[in-house]
């Protein structure tokens, strides 16, 4: 022990001389680095693609493949019965009671054509065939459409040609032709499938951040660390903004280590199949990173101030959890309501974040009016609850822990 | 040299301390006696510029606490009642990032907790990280923390709590060497057999004010009792609160 001396002090460094104990600490716990460095940004992209992957897929099989379908009276409408194979329809043995059948999800869909059908087409009469199918099964959306399509192309073939026999023109029967077209180009296409990607990026913030968050608050007042630190001669601010700069390091490697993800798992997605073109490279993962920079901020305030809040670990992690469930708002309120994107919705934190990456995956890209009006808009709200934090951090009762 | 000047705090209806005075003076050590609840800690604290106080100063080496807290801070050593180490970070990790904290150039840094090391005899435990150490092995660490900056003022809240006989025998022992290098050490204890074997000034508070503030032999005189114990029952008005 020496003589007591006065010691030149230097305190320039405080900020992060907190910053980079805080980040050596975590990436000391193997539940923080799993959390925020491997199933919190990886688990989305892979998820995401086998969801697509599935969809896309599912959607090709039905358009494809052979149509099994129970058809009852086969034997009155040879003619149709062969349109209907020509379309991929496989007719198969007629079942008993179809009805019930369908019911109980046995079959799809099953095709009746009454023994009436031979004497009323002779006579040129409208006949009727039924198809007997369940509308609240999702699967069976397509097979119905698709048979119905082929019936009715057979009925229209015949119609005309009826027609043509009694010497009249098959355009005289159809006044009004409705053509369809459509102007969603192939990356707009893809927007409606990707819908719930900017939700993706914020949960992956959120998640990457969320056990510093807790740990740096309510986790250091709990094991008692606080009160010491705060006897240090800092700034309770220059502390909070030590602590903030760890969260956001760790979030924003969450982020980048989840687009990095998608630009891999971007190759594996098969929208190609489908008339799609999708951008998930370099350009895409920088412009989504400038877009969350103030998110980022943003985030971990709030993240922070509500674990300050929180009288213990736990409690902060119940609050938590309620919180991660706010950024998913936009992406549904957007999807049950489709609205018109305004400018002044750009400047809506988690909004127009949602929009400027929908944008991104458009193809058409953030406009610099919508890029400025989303930073700015995020960054002062970062900037009130990084201060509303601050304030709480210079209350008595942070420290205090018993 | 700690200076209090009718220190008040009350949370809600609870005046936890209600008008404390007294002075603790370089090369001493002074004991805050008082049974559990007495406003000890909340003393300190205010001390500490963790809480503000309702009314009174605090002056430190006459700097006052309401004025330039952080300059306070900077005079003081603190172990507070609460004393978590960070247990991912080894013993000298936890020093130094106090130090680096207290400003500490990376040289200073390096000899002072070396020395302080030695001084508490932790050699064996400094690389190891403070997750499993013993209670013993928690406050050396947190008192060489908080000395790193080589603090004139040692403020110490019940330091020998849940301490064995040995490491409690170090500890005073230590605390002697601080009051040889000449520095103002208060501390605060319900144990009055450490009060009265350590302090040059023992100030006893009891639901929040001071009702005695005097030298060992002062008390025993004042209160007409051979025996500490007793003297400190008579000053308190009852024994509740208080470990032999």
């Amino acid at each position: 022990m020496n003589t007591p001396t006065m010691t030149p002090v230097r305190r320039a460094r405080a900020i992060l001389t907190v910053f980079l104990k805080e980040v050596r600490e975590n990436l000391r716990d193997r539940r923080t680095l799993t959390s925020a460095f491997l199933t919190g940004p990886l688990l989305t992209p892979l998820m995401f693609m086998l969801l697509i992957n599935f969809t896309i897929n599912r959607e090709l099989d039905k358009a494809e493949q052979p149509l099994k379908v129970p058809v009852i009276g086969a034997q009155y409408a040879p003619n149709l019965l062969n349109a209907l194979k020509e379309g991929g329809v496989v007719p198969q043995p007629p079942v008993a009671d179809p009805e019930q059948a369908v019911r109980d999800q046995q079959i799809d869909l099953a095709l009746r054509i009454r023994s009436s059908y031979p004497e009323a087409w002779r006579k040129g009469e409208p006949v009727q065939v039924e198809l007997i199918y369940d509308s609240s099964q999702r699967d069976s959306h397509t097979p119905v459409d698709r048979v119905t399509d082929l019936i009715e192309n057979y009925a229209r073939m015949q119609g005309a040609m009826r027609l043509v026999a009694r010497g009249l023109s098959p355009a005289t029967a159809i006044p009004v032709v409705v053509a369809k077209r459509d102007q969603a180009t192939p990356q707009s296409r893809a927007v409606l499938l990707f819908n719930v990607l900017p939700y993706l990026f914020v949960l992956t913030l959120f998640i990457g951040g969320m056990y510093l968050a807790i740990d740096l608050t309510a986790g250091e007042r709990e094991r008692q660390s606080l009160e010491p630190l705060f006897a240090n001669p800092v700034p309770r601010w220059k502390i909070f903004l030590g602590k903030l700069a760890a969260i956001c390091a760790f979030s924003t490697a969450s982020l980048v280590i989840c687009l990095v993800g998608f630009s891999v798992v971007g190759h594996f997605v098969p929208t190609g199949k489908l008339g799609m073109e999708l951008h998930l490279g370099p350009s895409f993962a920088l412009h989504v990173l400038l877009l969350q920079a103030p998110m980022i901020v943003l985030l971990a305030s709030l993240q922070s101030l509500v674990s300050a809040f929180a009288k213990s670990y736990r409690e902060a992690q119940t609050y938590l959890s309620l919180l991660m469930m706010l950024p998913i708002l936009p992406s549904v309120v957007l999807m049950v309501m489709p609205i018109k994107p305004q400018d002044w919705m750009y400047s809506v934190p988690l909004l127009g974040q949602h929009l400027g990456i929908l944008d991104l995956v458009r193809g058409s890209g953030v406009s610099p009016l919508h890029l400025a009006l989303c930073l700015g808009g995020s960054a002062v709200a970062a900037v009130i609850a990084a201060g509303i934090t601050m304030q709480l951090y210079r209350s008595e009762r942070l420290a205090i822990s018993g | 040299m700690i200076e209090v000047k009718d220190l008040h705090k009350a949370f809600g209806a609870v005046k936890a301390v209600d008008g404390v005075t007294f002075a603790a003076r370089d090369g001493q050590i002074t004991g805050l006696l008082g049974p559990n609840g007495a406003g000890k800690t909340t003393t300190l604290r205010m001390l500490y510029t963790l809480m503000k106080p309702d009314r009174g100063q605090v002056l430190v080496d006459g700097i006052d606490a309401a004025v330039d807290p952080l300059a306070v801070r900077r005079q003081l050593g603190v172990l507070p009642d609460a004393r978590g180490l960070y247990k991912r970070l080894t013993a000298r990790e936890n020093i130094d990032y106090f130090a680096r904290l207290q400003g500490l150039p990376e040289d200073e840094l390096r000899t002072r907790r070396e020395a302080l090391v030695r001084a508490l005899d932790m050699a064996d435990i400094a690389d190891r990280r403070t997750e499993g150490f013993s209670q013993g092995q928690r406050v050396k660490t947190a008192i060489a923390r908080a000395l790193i900056h080589d603090p004139r003022n040692v403020i110490l809240d019940e330091p020998t709590n849940g301490l064995d006989v040995m490491a409690t025998r170090a500890l005073r022992e230590f605390m002697r060497n601080l009051k040889a290098e000449g520095r103002c050490v208060l501390f605060s204890s319900h144990i009055m057999q450490e009060v009265g074997a350590l302090c040059d000034r023992i100030v006893v508070i009891a639901r929040g004010r001071v009702v005695a503030d005097a030298t060992p032999d002062q008390l025993r005189a004042q209160t007409g009792e051979s025996n500490l114990e007793e003297a400190f029952v008579k000053l308190i008005g009852s024994d509740e609160g208080l470990a032999a």
